[in-house]
């Protein structure tokens, strides 16, 4: 048996999460280093998965299989597809950032008693929330694949709930109080969702007879398994509601400006950058895959949620006066692209989507960690406490514009190259919908740069007179980041290599061929 | 042993004056050996009032608590005994002239009820808990020895009137009711037969053996000594209540069948009526008898099961009892009622399943749904862990409902995972204390997490476990019995299971947000530090959680091995 690569993978930063956890209390920096080499020995683990991963190779590669629970057909089952690779590639090259970002964020303060360990839970449960993810993207099994859908929550909610942002307006108490609450609106959005979706996990069990990702879309495709049209549906809509909640898609995306408010701004791009690729994830892997007919069927209305999202966020994100919260917001009408490109079932909408994934990943994290660099040095999420802050930070204010020039899909730089694919599958299949969707492009611009002008240029505030420039750590952050945002950007195609075959077999599950330019036969 | 032969048991007085003399009476044939498990439990509760007795006060706390473990351990033992030699497949049968079934059910159940009142046992023999002014470490002797300063959850002399000068004579002493080990084994034995009962007579006898000594048990907590009784007097009266209509149903079944034998019943439903009985000639067959008579004995179990609208004892009797006796009721009474219940619908009553499917479906709907809600308004730990068993008990029922052999399974399988996972939140419960013993209000939960990580930590499982997030056994439990029930045609009570789920998720998490969010009240609880028998309930509470949730295979063959009734 050749060695168990993927599981590896995700067992690395599971492993990495225990020994953290396990470091005593007055051992702080140990902790810390310890977690970040565990999240750089994923990163080369997933490093490997990208160079072993053969893109015109089989769909799903160096799987692994064995059994689970026999008693309820489960199977631990493991394979990456393209797309696999790309947003695993992705989860372990953002992590060390995040934790690198999150340095101080955990520091006990003096108030504490001395058990409490707040800095190795912390960068623990960041790791348990990567192994989890990871695995999550690796799984081939239905059931494996809503486990760790469902248990990701529970880390997730402990790192919103237990580590809040230090820069908060008002007292300690109401500060706690915010973060329990949004913590719990995170937890049970999301637990709703799932509970909604293991109803249709076991419908499916029932219908099918077996959770295997291949195995139910072979039977699919050859005709052995019949599926009533409205089971399919219903089918379809409990698995898509979960996902739907976790992208998050209008108008169940409530929970998430109040998440990244109030986490610290590592624990955010972790939410939005990592965690939430799951859902826009599994809607590309399950939904299509699992329910074709169901898909085609929804779509109408999907891309219709999907345009609101696009416009409802950057609207909501323009109004926005709380730094972080534009950034959910924005990340809302992100989201929203890429739930177009998917849905817009053209292979150039949904390579544009996976590859959107990726770069949205990229972006969010560079401009949400340089602004929590900025709230941390001023103390206020607030855009008006800003004030011409280039003067004072000129480096923090120049990473901040390309983290923002990058949301707003530059061309030159990543993020731009899958707007334009997720657009233009979109306007080929649906002309209308591409038009509308545009408007949120020019909406982002709205929104990052007067972001930029209101708290970078301008006389230089009094608060901000005294602030320090980025140090060290907080560069070999940015910086990294910056640089694959611009490689990206001019020469996607390590990314795209990988992802197209992939995509190319998700057309062929739901039987749709891009529409042909119809140029003279119409004569 | 067959039907007829059953029937006769139960029917000589009509046929004695046909009978010649000499064969009145046969000497009915007792198979000790497979009854090994309850005998051993019911002749050490014997001994252990024998001990009460004869044995001096210093010395009962040690020899009770040997002995009920020993008990345990060895009709355990039996029962794995039982097992091996093929009593739960293939030569499963039933025993006792027809009153005992030994089978893959009874057996499984037997074992687990038997686990549980194990790791019961030894919260209940904790002493390290209450604090010194409850014996003051001396002994009426004037020597000073550490057996006399540890006193356990149970009150010092349960027949003093509260707040008396006996009382506070007994406590002075350092007397403790060493009493409440062999009502525990009394129970537990009764436990023993309730699920194995192949007739009704059985069932109904083994259902007093088990309630009266738990609703004395009830009445003997040491702090808030009234609650206690009172929590006492509305379970025996309404668990009294509840007894009478299993009663009548019982009657009116025997009116309908002319035996009171499972197998003789179900013959009759099916339409196969041996030999008429001419005294019962004008009743038997009569389907009203049967509906009616059926539902009571439904009754009365659902009342034990805690199922809405039979539940409204459980709050109260969960608050106000011994906190111990509260794990062990909340988690081994759920088992054996529950066995029971399925051994009727599966053996006396399958030809009913379509005319029962519409109530059974409606009470698994409002016990699901009514638990959860009702649980979100509860500001008592405990309460809220009774109407979080409510809740279960309507997951446990859509599994019922199946009626199918995977609806037994995931039952048995459900029932194992609830009760340890019971009785380890329970145990929890009963560390977290103050000035007034355990502090069971909410609010003084705030900040545990805080305070004591590793108890928060722990109890965090627990609540995790009920809410069934995968990765717990709570999970794998609320997967299999959905699964079947789904499998089994239910899936709208599938669907209204994980809308409840979703509704129960929220007063869970919200118990782990105050422990771990909240700021810690300067005048919060202490975390005691329990001896090493506490610990070890809550340790196999967490590991039974964890494995069965990581992996559950084993005991879900188990489960399903031990899937057939014998009729």
């Amino acid at each position: 048996m050749s060695f168990p690569l993927l599981t590896a993978t995700a067992a690395l930063p599971a492993v990495g999460a225990i020994v953290t956890a396990a470091v005593p209390a007055g051992r702080r920096t140990a902790a810390k280093w310890t977690a970040l080499l565990f999240s750089l020995g994923t990163l080369v683990l997933a490093g490997l998965v990208f160079a072993r991963f053969e893109p015109g190779g089989d769909r799903y590669q160096l799987t692994e299989s064995h059994p689970w629970i026999a008693d309820f057909g489960v199977r631990y089952d493991l394979g990456v597809d393209g797309i696999g690779v790309a947003l695993l590639g992705l989860t372990a090259l953002l992590i060390p950032f995040v934790l690198l970002a999150g340095w101080h964020d955990a520091d006990p303060l003096e108030t504490h008693s001395s058990r409490w360990r707040p800095t190795q839970g912390f960068f623990a449960l960041i790791l348990m929330v990567e192994a989890m993810v990871i695995l999550s993207f690796e799984a081939t099994d239905v059931f494996l694949f809503y486990i760790l859908f469902e248990a990701m929550l529970i880390p997730m909610y402990f790192l919103i709930g237990g580590f809040g942002d230090r820069a908060h307006a008002g007292s300690e108490e109401n500060a706690a109080a915010q973060r329990s609450y949004a913590a719990v609106k995170f937890l049970l959005y999301n637990l709703a969702g799932g509970l909604i979706m293991l109803a249709a996990v076991i419908g499916l069990y029932v219908v099918a007879g077996s959770f295997s990702l291949s195995e139910i879309a072979e039977a699919r495709a050859n005709g052995s398994l019949e599926m009533a049209g409205s089971t399919e549906k219903w089918l379809f809509l409990g698995f898509f509601f979960a996902f739907a909640v976790k992208a998050p898609l209008w108008p169940l995306h409530t929970w998430l400006p109040n998440a990244m408010g109030e986490a610290t701004t590592p624990v955010a791009v972790l939410i939005t950058a990592v965690v939430d690729k799951v859902g826009t994830f599994a809607m590309l892997r399950y939904c299509l895959q699992l329910f074709p007919e169901a898909s085609k069927w929804a779509t109408p209305v999907i891309l219709v949620l999907a345009l609101v999202s696009i416009i409802y966020g950057a609207l909501l994100a323009v109004g926005q006066r709380d730094i972080k919260r534009l950034i959910a917001y924005a990340s809302i009408s992100h989201f929203g692209f890429i739930v177009l490109g998917i849905f817009a079932m053209t292979s150039q909408g949904q390579s544009g989507a996976t590859l959107y994934m990726v770069n949205h990943g990229i972006s969010t994290a560079a401009l949400m960690l340089v602004a929590g660099f900025l709230i941390t040095r001023r103390g206020s999420r607030l855009i008006a406490d800003y004030g011409g802050v280039q003067k004072v930070a000129p480096v923090l204010a120049g990473t901040f514009l390309i983290g923002g020039l990058a949301t707003l899909s530059l061309p030159g730089l990543a993020p731009f190259v899958s707007e334009f694919l997720v657009l233009v599958g979109a306007f080929s299949a649906y002309p209308v919908v591409g038009i509308v969707a545009t408007v949120g492009i020019v909406l982002a611009a709205l929104y990052v740069l007067v972001l930029y002008q209101r708290t970078m240029t301008g006389p230089v505030r009094e608060s901000v007179r005294a602030m320090p420039d980025l140090r060290v750590r907080e560069l070999a952050v940015a910086l990294p980041l910056i640089a694959l945002l611009i490689f990206l950007g001019v020469f996607p195609k390590p990314v795209t290599d990988v992802v197209n075959p992939a995509v190319q077999h998700t057309m062929q599950d739901v039987q749709k061929k891009d529409p042909q330019p119809e140029v003279e036969a119409a004569k | 042993m067959s039907a007829t032969a059953v029937h006769s048991l139960w029917t000589t007085a009509g046929e004695v004056t046909s009978a010649a003399p000499g064969d009145r009476f046969t000497a009915p044939t007792i198979e000790y050996a497979q009854l090994a498990p309850v005998l051993i439990v019911v002749g050490v509760a014997v001994l252990g009032v024998l001990v009460e007795a004869f044995v001096p006060r210093r010395a009962r706390y040690t020899t009770q608590v040997f002995l009920t473990v020993v008990a345990l351990a060895a009709s355990f033992a039996a029962v794995i005994g039982l097992a091996a030699d093929g009593y739960a497949t293939k030569s499963a049968h039933i025993a006792a002239m027809g009153a005992i079934a030994v089978d893959g059910p009874a057996l499984f159940l037997q074992g687990t009820i038997l686990l549980v009142s194990m790791v019961s046992v030894f919260t209940f023999a904790e002493r390290r808990l209450e604090p010194a002014p409850h014996g003051d470490g001396v002994s009426p002797a004037g020597t000073k020895s550490r057996a006399w300063g540890r006193v356990d959850s149970f009150a010092a002399q349960a027949g003093s009137v509260p707040g008396s000068d006996s009382e506070k004579a007994a406590v002075k002493a350092g007397f403790t009711t060493t009493e409440v080990f062999p009502l525990l084994l009394f129970s537990v034995a009764g436990m023993l037969v309730f699920p194995a009962a192949n007739d009704l007579l059985t069932l109904f006898i083994a259902l007093e053996v088990f309630s009266l000594p738990l609703y004395l048990l009830c009445a003997v907590a040491r702090r808030k000594r009234l609650m206690s009784q009172e929590a006492a007097v509305k379970y025996f009266l309404l668990g009294s209540f509840s007894s009478a209509f299993l009663l009548f149903g019982i009657a009116l079944l025997y009116g309908y069948a002319g035996t009171v034998s499972y197998a003789g019943i179900a013959g009759v439903v099916d339409g196969d009526i041996q030999d008429i009985d001419p005294a019962l000639a004008d009743t038997m067959g009569n389907d009203a008898l049967l509906l009616i008579g059926g539902a009571m004995i439904l009754m009365g179990l659902f009342f034990k099961v805690g199922a809405v609208p039979f539940h409204m004892w459980t709050p109260d009797v969960y608050q106000g009892a011994p906190t111990p006796v509260t794990g062990f009721m909340a988690a081994a009474t759920k088992v054996a009622a529950f066995g029971a219940l399925l051994r009727l619908l599966y053996v006396v009553l399958p030809g009913l399943t379509w005319d029962l499917r519409p109530v059974m479906w409606g009470v698994a709907i409002v016990t699901m749904v009514g638990g959860a809600v009702v649980a979100i308004t509860q500001t008592d730990i405990k309460r809220l862990l009774a109407y979080s068993s409510i809740a279960h008990a309507g997951f446990i029922l859509a599994g019922v409902i199946a009626a199918s052999p995977d609806g037994i399974s995931s039952v048995l399988f459900y029932l194992g995972v609830y009760s340890f996972v019971t009785v380890g939140a329970f145990a929890v419960v009963t560390l977290v204390r103050d000035a007034g013993g355990e502090a069971t209000h909410l609010s003084k939960w705030a900040g545990l997490g805080r305070r004591s990580p590793l108890t928060a930590a722990v109890f965090a499982v627990f609540l995790l476990s009920f809410a069934g997030i995968p990765l717990t056994s709570g999970f794998s439990g609320k997967f299999a019995v959905f699964k079947a029930a789904a499998d089994g045609g239910a899936a709208p009570l599938v669907v209204v299971g994980v809308i409840s789920s979703a509704i129960a998720a929220f007063f869970y998490i919200r118990v782990i947000v105050l422990m771990f969010f909240s700021e810690p009240k300067a005048d919060g609880p202490t975390v005691a530090v329990p001896s090493p028998l506490t610990m070890t309930t809550i340790a196999v509470g967490v590991a039974v959680t964890l494995v069965l949730g990581l992996a559950p295979q084993y005991f879900l063959d188990l489960a399903s091995q031990a899937g057939g009734f014998v009729r």
